[in-house]
């Protein structure tokens, strides 16, 4: 995790950010980096007002408005559906849109101070904003799209509930990056494919509609594949859909290994 | 497949390393477990054996060890062990290779020097488990 350096610039004038009624003061650190201007990413603190009821969100959206138009982060629905939010807040992989305050505050009387840093192990480009074509390269490469060879059929593929059942978890991926860029396997090797494109990959090998399922086992039996997976359960933890990602990564190491699926 | 229709599968992506498919990683994978739990028993009855069992390391010398290798039993017992945990240390310090070293060359050097290791520890262990004379020290 990003660690705080004493190099935190000077205080910014937030006097700008609106203070609705019931407000505190907060700082939230960002880890700020520049390409054209900075050589290394630096912390950069904002004490900005802030509502239990916020999210993190909001207050970034705040600094941008009102103090800093320059500060670049990726959102877009701010309901966490779209997956573009995804950072380090406090050192976890959370979705900004889908993290409260009031969950953030410190104990006690003492100032709460927010540390806002990019998900690990994708390229910084611009503040929290960060390659993401890495991550969309292992995505695509695990063929996430139904295949089915044949005549087209002439009417719906049917499917039963308990067929639907078995990838009904790994259905309700975002592609947020939280669970790939929190794994410690994908932060040292950048070629594993990672959790969030085999979880992609479960959702459609145990489809009982689809007829790809061989070609991307094979394709995860690869060096870089699931046996990459040491079972840590970052990934589990950091999945703001609650997906049971570590689960899905052994039902596809199971059915490589039964050679059944 | 077509080419067309490879290309038109992931456009404009960048490029990962070439597929190596084969199912080595599978069974070194499955090789961790199952050593894994040979492991439990063989170390842990090891163990309480030399540190526990009637006077522990206290009455270990040259002619307890004889004694025991005199059985084909715990001289097959002590050659597993020492196979099961060269392979699996082996096997779980190239996984931490594979993930640390930043360098090919790096990684490539670190490997050999755990391979070399590797074949020495195995080759002097299994020479000195078959070729052991108790009448050395008489
Ligand atoms: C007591 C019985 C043992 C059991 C049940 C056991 C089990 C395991 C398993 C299941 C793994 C794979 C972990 C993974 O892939 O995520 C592993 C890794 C490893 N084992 Fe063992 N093991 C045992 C004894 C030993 C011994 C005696 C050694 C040393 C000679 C050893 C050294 C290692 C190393 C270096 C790794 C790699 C660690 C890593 O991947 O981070 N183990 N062990
Ligand atoms: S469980 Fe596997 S994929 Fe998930 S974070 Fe750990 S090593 Fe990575
Ligand atoms: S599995 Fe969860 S954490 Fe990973 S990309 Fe999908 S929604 Fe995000
Ligand atoms: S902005 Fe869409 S998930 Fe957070």
């Amino acid at each position: 995790m990003a660690s705080p350096t004493p190099t935190d610039t000077a205080a910014h004038d937030t006097s700008q950010i609106p203070a609705p009624e019931g407000s505190i003061t907060v700082t939230v650190r960002v880890l700020r980096f520049n390409p054209e201007f900075d050589d290394e990413p630096h912390w950069e603190s904002y004490d900005v007002p802030a509502l239990p009821t916020d999210r993190v969100l909001n207050l970034l959206i705040n600094i941008k408005s009102y103090v800093d138009g320059t500060l670049s982060f990726r959102r877009s629905c701010a309901h966490g559906i779209c997956g573009s939010d995804a950072m380090q807040i406090n050192g976890v992989n959370r979705l900004a849109c889908k993290v409260l305050i009031k969950d953030l505050l410190a104990k006690g009387n003492k100032r709460t101070t927010i540390s806002v840093a990019p998900i690990k192990g994708l390229p910084q480009m611009k503040d929290l904003y960060v390659d993401m074509e890495p991550f969309f390269e292992a995505f695509k490469a695990v063929k996430p799209y139904l295949i089915a060879y044949g005549n087209e059929p002439t009417h719906e593929r049917i499917q039963s509930q308990a067929d639907r059942e078995r990838f009904d978890d790994t259905t309700k991926c975002i592609l947020c990056a939280c669970c790939t860029t929190s794994c410690p396997v994908f932060w040292s090797d950048g070629s594993y494919f990672g959790p969030a494109a085999i979880v992609n990959a479960h959702r459609f090998i145990f489809d009982s509609r689809d007829e790809g399922s061989e070609e991307r086992l094979d394709i995860l039996n690869d060096t870089e594949g699931v046996w990459r997976c040491r079972t840590t359960f970052n990934c589990t933890d950091a999945c703001p859909r609650g997906i049971q990602v570590t689960k899905a990564i052994q039902e596809v190491k199971q059915a490589l290994l039964f050679k059944r699926v | 497949m077509s080419a067309e229709s490879l290309t038109l599968d992931k456009p404009r992506s960048p490029r990962r390393p070439a597929a190596r498919r084969n199912n080595f990683e599978l069974y070194s994978w499955l090789f961790m477990r199952l050593s894994g739990l040979a492991l439990v028993v063989l170390v842990l009855g090891h163990l309480f054996i030399m540190n526990i069992l009637d006077d522990g390391v206290h009455r270990i010398n040259f002619a307890f060890v004889a004694g025991r290798w005199a059985s084909p039993f715990w001289q097959f017992w002590d050659l597993a062990m020492l196979w099961l945990a060269q392979l699996h240390g082996g096997n779980g310090m190239r996984t931490i290779i594979e993930d640390y070293a930043r360098k090919d060359t790096t990684r490539f050097w670190l490997k050999m020097l755990l391979y070399a290791s590797i074949a020495l520890i195995l080759a002097v262990g299994t020479l000195v488990i078959f070729t052991f004379d108790p009448n050395i020290a008489g």
